[in-house]
């Protein structure tokens, strides 16, 4: 019982890096625009994060700073593709080598300006990081493993789900949003402003896997750099956006499976032996039969935001 | 400047130019509409229509001149500034979300806060009364009929307030009953003090709602005259810009016989349901068969079943006595099949928009031959035939297609269907989106074709063209003939009413 | 005058809009790209100069570095020619506007069939067993393109997540043969897979692999197939319009899984080189991020094959260039990566400006 509440507890927390790339991926998408550079948004946001902390030594600063960083990642990704009509894939893949190039290089450079050879961040930010302990509510038994001891990212990674679909399903704006990912052409012709929004909500998308990376190298690397630490979350992010359908609190959910899937293989008892490369393989597995069979369904509601990949021009003839 | 106006319109356009690349497509354009009353913008294709009241709903920016609505100069931006004006406009091809329902579509970009759908029911349900709207609110888009999503959208323009509002060609798609309910509409607005722009090519529509007439030529406004006071041969000069007598060769043959012949011929659409029902009807070599019938009545399913693009779900239809249903596309060309169609998108379906001339010319002959290779000689020196024999104008045989005017792009790809010396010419719309020179070159291509013992099946649009041009002429409605008529014997009245469903029973 | 004025007083007209231009001719794009090369070399020069460098000095080390030597000029060649290949196999399907960015997974797929052959029948003689090894990583690498084809025209299945997806479970086969069935013995430690044998190695030819040759004939090849070869017209004309191809006879399903396979396969080739001609052996960092550098070469290329020879040879003088600045100036060697990313932001950037062009508001008074 308590290995599967710790189980569950683990599984919901490593799903959290995936669940904020996600959720940018997915505000990302519902403007029209798929973005493949969510691993070098994360990347860039980690590294600010990272470098900020450091230098701060303030939790808040330092996602603040991963925030601004990955938004302004997304900022290059929006100028190319909304302003200038860049083709996305090509434009996304660039972001992910630039992005994941630019943290390494930081990084390196940082290194060897340091005196220890190593970065860490500073104690009284680690502490910050640690797992809530709530007096009272922490220490009840299943309940308060299950819902109060989480690093404060999985609070924050719910939260911004939950925002986010209020957002997107009751707001006007939310409303409008969407429209410009079916069709940017009615969008227009109904007086949304779709260059305005695609920014805005590419540069939120950004920001917000930024928080995602500030994850990989605060929580799973405890504070101390290393190269390539986000380490092809960003790709299960986008595959989670399929999976999900295209819905933040389907994410959430989705998130923890994932999640699960990450760390199944340390809970499964011994005696079955499934190879290891086969959990990680689990999620890109899951998501391709979701993938064709939401093709297969042709659900209409439930798949890619139609314009998703086309760039607009409104006077296109 | 603007002191000197006598009156205060609720829409006068002043001097509009606008450029596409090098295309001029308004050129100095004047333009004025008063409150209650229904304009109509008569034009050819081509001549700025749309392109002009684009900048009126804020889609394009005028280059020159400049907007007054109700004598104040206005900038349009944008479709909010319109909107805010009170202009709004009902686009030929729907601007739609798809996955919404008819009210989250309705408010769409309106400046209000989200409300509960019960509450927004009710308030659009308010506005279908007053103009005798019928709509489900919370019908999803993708499930509506081509006139429940016309609907939506003039629903959205009255949502937002609008007293100007532009209708781009809307009966295109509707059948006469659907056309004379939104007339109806229409004349309820005009009625509560509100302008009326209607874009449209049909004569007898202008006749019948509009109050006065504002004709574009090549870009220009060349007049605006009272309704009452003209007859469809005036407007037609006025929009042709000379005297046309709509005369059309009609050359007689002596009948060699049926070539082609459809037995219970049923096609479905690519969506599922059913194109065109239980067609039984021959074509003759030497005899041009007219198509007519509001627009998606089943011509575009009758033309790609022939062609094998559609498979029939039952019946025959048998070619020189061989049945051909079920055969690919590929098949019945290499049956020795020469059938030859010209598709209604023409760059969409007919030629490769990105390609020169010569590659167009190989699309459908390219795997003749031996071997792997490609045999770019004979193709080119075809199109350079096709130039000289149809004056097409081009820089180049291998500038690509798109760069050419719509007139061009028909003669290359009807000019490539008729050098395979076919046997039986399809051809949809060929004329659609041609100024008058250019329907009539095609027309005398046509006529060339039948003298050659082709037999010729011709969908249109305009009745009168049908009637001159076609031996026999075929009705469909919705996906049914209603009649096969002789085209010298019968009237334009009688082949409206088939087209809404009479049934005739003579048989040509 | 008031009209002016008006205009001012109610909303403003765009101080910049996009309009569409009359395309720009060949000579010129060329041009407009050249000059967007240039323009990103001096933001990276920038970039350079912040970090407290001599960009020149960077950049005559990267390029002197990648040709310094007759070491370092067959070290760039190898960084080219999985490159190359891959670039050239991803332009099939770029061609057909089948988005297919599963190069990576295909390269991999392409490696793990030759190594069975390179594993398990060393023993063959030594041409028969490069044949297969060769046609094995076509075999791997097609049936990887063939899958989401396969969906693609059956259910209309996205196929640029599809292909995205099977990267990685293409990645994730590898390390699960590397720790189980293939895991070398005799290998203490880290699990691995065996070195390949003498016998199963590319041959040396001036003192490179011979992927090099293959490269060639990938290159001769995917040009004739897409310019003078019925096959080719095909996938030009469906990438254009599937109604269009219909309409023209062709069988549309056929060609998109027999160009998939191809695009597919011939990555898959590059695979088969990598793990006989370079690694020796399969390891998960096989493909290491070639499939998706080539779908930026392939793109920035025009989808020409000569273009793209050109942009492939220009990132591997980059990539093996930036290991020396590494070396020298003790800088990252993500550099390369970061300089790469700068440019391609320049040049993607750029391609508008063949198509449209900005129009300011003060521009458009003085033309009225």
């Amino acid at each position: 019982m308590s290995m599967l509440i710790k189980f569950i507890a683990v599984s919901i927390a490593s799903g959290t890096p995936i669940l904020f790339g996600t959720l940018g991926e997915i505000i990302t998408e519902k403007v029209g625009h798929l973005n493949l550079g969510v691993e070098g948004m994360m990347a860039i946001g980690a590294c600010a994060g990272f470098m900020v902390g450091m230098s701060t030594d303030s939790f808040l600063l330092a996602l603040l700073a991963a925030f601004a960083a990955g938004a302004f990642a997304a900022l290059i990704y929006a100028v190319l593709t909304v302003t200038f009509m860049a083709n996305q894939n090509v434009t996304g893949l660039t972001l992910t080598i630039f992005g994941v190039g630019f943290a390494n290089f930081c990084g390196y450079y940082a290194i060897g300006k340091s005196e220890s050879g190593t970065l860490k961040l500073p104690e009284n930010i680690t502490a910050q990081m640690r797992n809530i302990n709530i007096e009272g509510l922490s220490d009840i038994p299943v309940i308060g493993p299950l819902l109060f001891s989480y690093n404060p990212f999985v609070y924050i990674g719910i939260v911004t789900a939950l925002l986010l679909w209020f957002y997107l399903r009751r707001t006007k704006t939310g409303l409008n949003t969407r429209a410009i990912g079916e069709n940017p052409a009615a969008a227009d012709a109904a007086g949304i402003k779709v260059t305005k929004w695609k920014y805005i909500n590419i540069c939120l998308g950004g920001g917000i896997c930024g928080i995602g990376g500030a994850y990989t190298i605060m929580i799973i690397n405890k504070g101390v750099w290393i190269s390539d630490c986000v380490g092809g979350l960003g790709w299960i992010a986008v595959a989670l956006v399929i999976f999900a359908g295209w819905s933040p609190v389907k994410a959430i959910f989705g998130s923890f499976i994932f999640g699960a899937l990450r760390q199944l293989k340390y809970y499964v008892p011994a005696a079955i032996t499934i190879p290891g490369a086969f959990y990680d393989m689990l999620p890109y597995l899951i998501t391709t039969i979701v993938l064709i069979a939401t093709s297969i369904r042709t659900s209409r509601e439930k798949s890619q935001p139609e314009a998703c990949g086309t760039n607009y021009f409104r006077e296109e003839r | 400047m603007a002191d000197k106006r006598k009156e205060n319109f609720a829409i006068e356009c002043v001097g509009i130019t606008k450029r596409f690349g090098s295309v001029l497509a308004n050129d100095h354009i004047d333009l004025q509409v008063r409150n209650g009353e229904v304009l109509a913008l008569l034009g050819e294709n081509g001549s700025g229509k749309t392109t002009l009241m684009n900048m009126l709903s804020g889609i394009y920016h005028p280059d020159e001149g400049s907007i007054f609505v109700n004598g104040e100069e206005a900038v349009i931006n944008s479709p909010t500034d319109a909107s805010e004006l009170g202009i709004g406009m009902i686009h030929q091809h729907f601007k739609l979300v798809d996955v919404f329902s008819a009210m989250e579509n309705i408010v769409l970009g309106t400046k209000e806060k989200y409300e509960k759908p019960a509450v927004l029911e009710e308030k659009i349900n308010a506005i279908c009364d007053k103009f005798g709207l019928e709509i489900d609110a919370r019908k999803k888009v993708y499930n509506m009929s081509v006139s429940e999503k016309q609907t939506v959208e003039i629903l959205k323009v009255l949502y937002r307030g609008a007293n100007v509002l532009i209708l781009d060609e809307p009966t295109a798609v509707l059948t006469p009953q659907e056309t004379e309910k939104l007339f109806r509409i229409l004349r309820n607005m005009k009625a509560q003090g509100n302008a009326v722009i209607i874009i449209t090519h049909k004569l007898n529509e202008v006749l019948e709602i509009s109050d006065r007439v504002t004709i574009l030529r090549k870009g220009q406004s060349i007049d605006t005259v009272e309704t009452k006071d003209c007859d469809a041969n005036q407007l037609t000069e006025l929009m042709v810009g000379r005297p046309v007598s709509l005369e059309i060769e009609r050359p007689i043959m002596d009948e060699v016989g049926t070539i082609l012949s459809c037995k219970n011929v049923t096609i479905k659409k690519a969506d599922g349901t059913i194109g065109v029902r239980n067609l039984n009807f021959d074509m003759k070599t030497g005899e041009i068969l007219g198509v007519a019938g509001v627009a998606g009545s089943g011509q575009k399913e009758l033309c790609e079943g022939i062609a094998g693009l559609l498979k029939a779900e039952c019946g025959e239809i048998h070619y020189e006595g061989k049945n051909i249903v079920g055969k690919t596309p590929e098949e019945i060309i290499n049956l020795g099949i020469s059938m030859s169609f010209v598709p209604e998108d023409r760059l969409g379906m007919g030629l490769v928009a990105s390609m020169g001339m010569v590659e167009n010319m190989l699309l459908k002959t390219y795997k003749k031959g031996k071997g792997p290779f490609l045999v770019r000689k004979p193709a080119r020196s075809l199109a350079e035939k096709l130039v000289k024999k149809l004056g097409i104008v081009t820089s180049s045989v291998d500038t690509p297609v798109r760069f050419m005017s719509g007139g061009n792009v028909q003669k290359v790809l009807l000019g490539r269907e008729i050098e395979s010396n076919p046997k039986v010419l399809i051809t949809a719309y060929p004329v659609r989106g041609l100024d008058i020179n250019s329907s009539y070159t095609i027309y005398d291509l046509l006529n060339e074709q039948k003298k050659k013992d082709v037999a010729v099946l011709y969908v249109g649009e305009d009745l009168d063209v049908l009637l001159e041009l076609c031996d026999r002429i075929l009705v469909l409605c919705h996906g049914e003939i209603t009649g096969i008529v002789d085209a010298e014997e019968t009237t334009k009245e009688e082949i409206g009413l088939m087209m809404t469903g009479e049934s005739v029973k003579k048989e040509a | 005058m008031s009209v002016e004025m008006k205009r001012t007083k109610k909303s403003k007209e765009p101080l910049i809009r996009t309009v569409k231009r009359t395309e720009l001719s060949g000579q010129k794009a060329v041009l407009l790209r050249i000059a967007a090369l240039l323009a990103a070399l001096v933001a990276g020069g920038i970039f350079i100069l912040a970090i407290g460098y001599n960009p020149v000095l960077v950049y005559k080390t990267m390029i002197s570095g990648a040709f310094r030597s007759k070491l370092a000029f067959q070290g760039t060649v190898k960084v080219l020619i999985p490159l190359l290949i891959t670039s050239l196999g991803v332009t099939l399907a770029f061609k057909m506007k089948f988005w297919n960015i599963g190069a990576e997974g295909q390269l991999i797929m392409g490696a793990v069939f030759a190594s069975y052959f390179a594993l398990f029948h060393d023993t063959l003689p030594h041409w028969i067993l490069m044949i297969l090894m060769v046609l094995g990583g076509m075999l791997g690498g097609g049936l990887m393109g063939l899958l989401p084809a396969y969906f693609k025209s059956k259910f209309n299945t996205n196929e640029t997540l599809f292909t995205l997806m099977l990267n990685y479970i293409a990645l994730n086969f590898v390390v699960y043969l590397r720790e189980g069935p293939w895991r070398d013995p005799n290998s203490p430690g880290y699990a691995k897979i065996a070195r390949f044998s003498k016998n199963a190695q590319l041959d040396k030819v001036f003192g490179i692999h011979a992927g090099w040759i293959i490269a060639i004939v990938i290159l001769i090849f995917v040009s004739i197939y897409l310019y003078v070869t019925k096959r080719g017209y095909e996938i030009s004309v469906v990438g254009e319009s599937q109604a269009t191809a219909k309409y023209a006879g062709m069988n549309v399903k056929k060609i998109v899984l027999r160009t998939m396979f191809l695009s597919g396969g011939i990555c898959g080739i590059a695979g088969m080189i990598e793990a006989s001609g370079s690694a020796v052996t399969l390891t998960s960092g096989i493909a290491g991020g070639v499939g998706f550098t080539a779908i930026i070469v392939a793109w920035l290329g025009g989808l020409n094959p000569f273009y793209i020879f050109i942009v492939a040879s220009l990132f591997s003088i980059m990539e093996k260039g930036s290991s020396v600045v590494e070396s020298t100036f003790g800088l990252s060697g993500a550099c390369a990566d970061v300089l790469q990313g700068i440019i391609l932001f320049f040049v993607l950037g750029c391609e508008f400006f063949v198509r449209y062009q900005f129009v300011t508001r003060k521009e458009r008074g003085a033309r009225a």
